[in-house]
């Protein structure tokens, strides 16, 4: 599977990590609910940290939708929750 | 549902709409492989915008150095001439230079991190166009319209993926970058107005009091180290006496009438 990072590119993360990451990446969202923002970035940055740390970066000359599109670490809720806005990642 | 689970369905579904908006898909190709370019071209100069902004600011943290580097001599000098007030005054200045000089190197390093992400960002988007091309000219070439959709769909939505991604990198840096500039405004106008003993300053922009002051003192000690060299150069026997009345000037020149006021209140215009 691929996960992008934002900011930081895409990773190749063998299949096998993918009940883990998404553990994790439900975390992410449920912190995200709770409107906290130290919850938040701490469960983001430990999902973050393992997808660094199974996956490999993907070739320059990949081209693909990722099956995981995840802010940086540096993202506040608030910039997480304008990436799901009408104006977010992609303008049509 | 995860956070990037939702995000990349989010994605994906953006990218569908606009294959839909060509009949040909193929037509689609040719309109993100524009987009793309454009793209390349606004970050190239978004990273310039960055790198110009980091400049800026480094000459800015080189002048508060300097600032607080001749504070502090000048501080050292005042202790010397036995000015403690002035001394004081300086490490005050210098106490204010260096926190702004803090306060720049925390956004320096912010604003390095920028550009080096938007860098990044910028190189690896010039990678997936020249793959884009490429692959774009395969499909048209090899590909039924038909057939061609499948593989467009996936170049496309990973494309613009990347394109988003990048967006979003320049729209960051920007936004810093604009932070940055207003606040560059605002320590310039700092160094200008002399508070931080700005040693580029011009000569009438205001400014170097301290030193004034402590070259004035080392006037003052080279006037009594002359008057004292003049002094024992007299001839022995002859003393003050030849002037006289020396002694009586009345100090009373606080009670000299006061000027007359710079502002006389007009009273005649109500209206």
């Amino acid at each position: 599977m691929i996960a992008r990072i934002l900011g930081e590119g895409q990773y190749d993360v063998p299949d096998s990590a993918l009940d883990e990451l998404e553990t994790l990446d439900v975390a992410v969202q449920a912190a995200s609910d709770g409107g906290d923002q130290a919850d938040f970035t701490r469960a983001l940055t430990a999902l973050l940290d393992r997808v660094r740390a199974l996956g490999t970066p993907a070739a320059d000359d990949y081209i693909g939708a990722s099956d995981l599109v995840l802010p940086g670490a540096d993202f506040t809720l608030a910039q997480a929750a304008d990436l799901f806005t009408e104006e977010g990642l992609i303008h049509g | 549902m995860g956070m990037g689970k939702r995000l990349s369905l989010i994605v994906k579904s953006k990218a569908n709409k606009l294959l839909d908006k060509h009949e040909d898909p193929r037509e689609t190709l040719d309109y993100s492989y524009e987009k793309q370019l454009q793209l390349l071209t606004q970050v190239r100069r978004g990273v310039a915008d960055v790198a110009t902004s980091r400049k800026r600011l480094e000459i800015q943290m080189q002048q508060l150095q300097a600032s607080s580097d001749k504070l502090q001599s000048q501080a050292q000098q005042a202790v010397t001439a036995g000015r403690d007030d002035l001394a004081r005054e300086a490490l005050t200045r210098r106490a204010a230079a260096n926190t702004q000089l803090a306060d720049l190197q925390t956004q320096h390093a912010d604003l390095q991190a920028q550009e080096e992400k938007l860098t990044q960002a910028s190189q690896r988007l010039q990678a997936k166009v020249d793959a884009f091309r490429t692959r774009k000219e395969t499909i048209k070439a090899t590909y039924t319209a038909a057939e061609a959709e499948t593989k467009i769909g996936e170049a496309v939505s990973g494309i613009s993926e990347e394109m988003g991604d990048v967006g979003l990198a320049m729209q960051r840096a920007q936004d810093k970058t604009q932070q940055m500039q207003a606040r560059a405004g605002a320590v310039d106008e700092l160094l200008a107005s002399g508070a931080l003993d700005d040693v580029t300053a011009g000569p009438g922009s205001g400014g170097d009091d301290i030193q004034r002051e402590l070259d004035a003192l080392s006037a003052g000690t080279d006037v009594d180290a002359e008057l004292a060299k003049l002094k024992g150069a007299l001839p022995a026997g002859s003393g003050p006496a030849a002037i006289a009345g020396g002694e009586s000037a009345p100090a009373d020149e606080a009670a000299a009438p006061a000027e007359p006021q710079a502002v006389q209140p007009e009273s005649g215009e109500q209206s």
